[in-house]
């Protein structure tokens, strides 16, 4: 189960520094408690490109951010994270948060989202894990740590 | 008469201090002419319009530091929504904006905002306290000290010549050097 606060105590174990993201309503619902957590600074943008350049930014600086955002503005990100995962060759971790993922399952939506996240994710070669209502926040900052290790982009995507 | 971009940049020299320098499109052909040191930061290649979210990432990174981004119009156009997340997070960040009307590293091609965005008055709105305006060299000379002092952000609006014909700028190492220069400048590698 992921919620605000261990997703929070999470990414502080994992040294995270800051958050930079766009949430949609299940990753809002961690707005409280990643707000709170000292050491961790949320930054809110106003589109999910700048999130990545912004990301990178701080990380040419020193500092150890993530970028969490919808897929729907993964998709709208596309030039922006070519730019820091292949051309600055940034190590970034995402979230990304797979609207209408169980419904899809089910077959009870409409919603194309989950028909593109995945495919669209392995496009841009980035490794990823899906995280469902049955993983826990070890999950989550193991997929991290690793993305760290092997010094590439990963992301993790929140089955929504 | 609009000044030079390669005018404009020259003020900038003697204003930057031991500020990062990023430089984007036209300006990324002109500025490694006047500073090549490890803080001065050359985007490219580079993800169009997000100079301004790169810099300020590493203004709230490194608060003492100070952050200039050279941004072009068009690419400032692509991307106004920085300027209010410049804004909400306040950080020692100036971003220059050079309005010629043109994509100028296409060879110049006036833009969707050509001759009537007030690139000032978007920054205000945007919520940037600190805003500035210089039309002619006289003036961009007269008030730069007073525009880049600090703190920021700062938001400059710079009217200039449009360079026709223009190629796009190759930057003057790859970007990985570019990286690894910085970081060790900063003290972060």
């Amino acid at each position: 189960m992921l919620d605000g606060p261990s997703v929070a105590a999470a990414l502080k174990s994992c040294g995270v520094t800051h958050v930079v993201w766009i949430p949609d309503t299940e990753l809002g619902a961690w707005n409280a408690a990643l707000s709170a957590t000292d050491g961790l600074s949320l930054v809110r943008v106003c589109r999910e490109g700048e999130a990545f350049a912004l990301a990178a930014g701080l990380w040419l600086g020193g500092r150890k951010p993530i970028v969490a955002v919808q897929c729907t503005g993964f998709f709208e990100a596309g030039d922006a994270l070519r730019n820091v995962l292949f051309d600055m060759k940034i190590p970034l971790f995402m979230i990304v948060g797979v609207r209408s993922y169980y419904a899809h399952q089910q077959g009870a939506t409409p919603d194309t989202c989950p028909v593109f996240t995945e495919p669209i994710v392995s496009a841009w070669q980035i490794p990823y894990a899906v995280l469902d209502n049955r993983s826990s926040p070890d999950d989550l900052a193991n997929a991290y740590r690793h993305c760290q290790a092997e010094q590439r982009a990963r992301a993790v995507l929140i089955a929504e | 008469m609009p000044m030079t971009q390669r005018q404009a940049l020259e003020v900038l020299l003697h204003h930057r201090t031991n500020r990062v320098v990023i430089t984007t499109m036209s300006s990324a052909g002109i500025w490694p002419q006047l500073s090549d040191t490890p803080l001065d930061f050359t985007y490219i290649p580079s993800a169009m319009g997000h100079g301004p979210s790169l810099g300020l990432g590493l203004a709230l990174a490194q608060p003492d530091r100070g952050v200039i981004v050279v941004n072009g119009d068009g690419c400032q156009l692509m991307s106004l929504g920085n300027l209010v997340t410049t804004a909400h997070h306040p950080a020692n960040l100036f971003v220059i904006i050079l309005d010629n009307g043109h994509y100028e590293v296409t060879g110049g091609q006036p833009h969707a905002g050509a001759g009537h965005v007030d690139y000032a008055a978007i920054a205000r709105g945007a919520g940037v306290q600190r805003v500035y305006s210089f039309t002619t060299l006289a003036d961009w000379v007269a008030g730069a000290s007073t525009a880049l002092a600090n703190p920021g952000p700062v938001v400059i609006h710079l009217l200039v010549d449009a360079l026709m014909g223009q190629k796009t700028p190759k930057p003057p190492r790859l970007m990985a050097e570019q990286i690894r220069r910085l970081r060790e400048a900063l003290g972060v590698a």
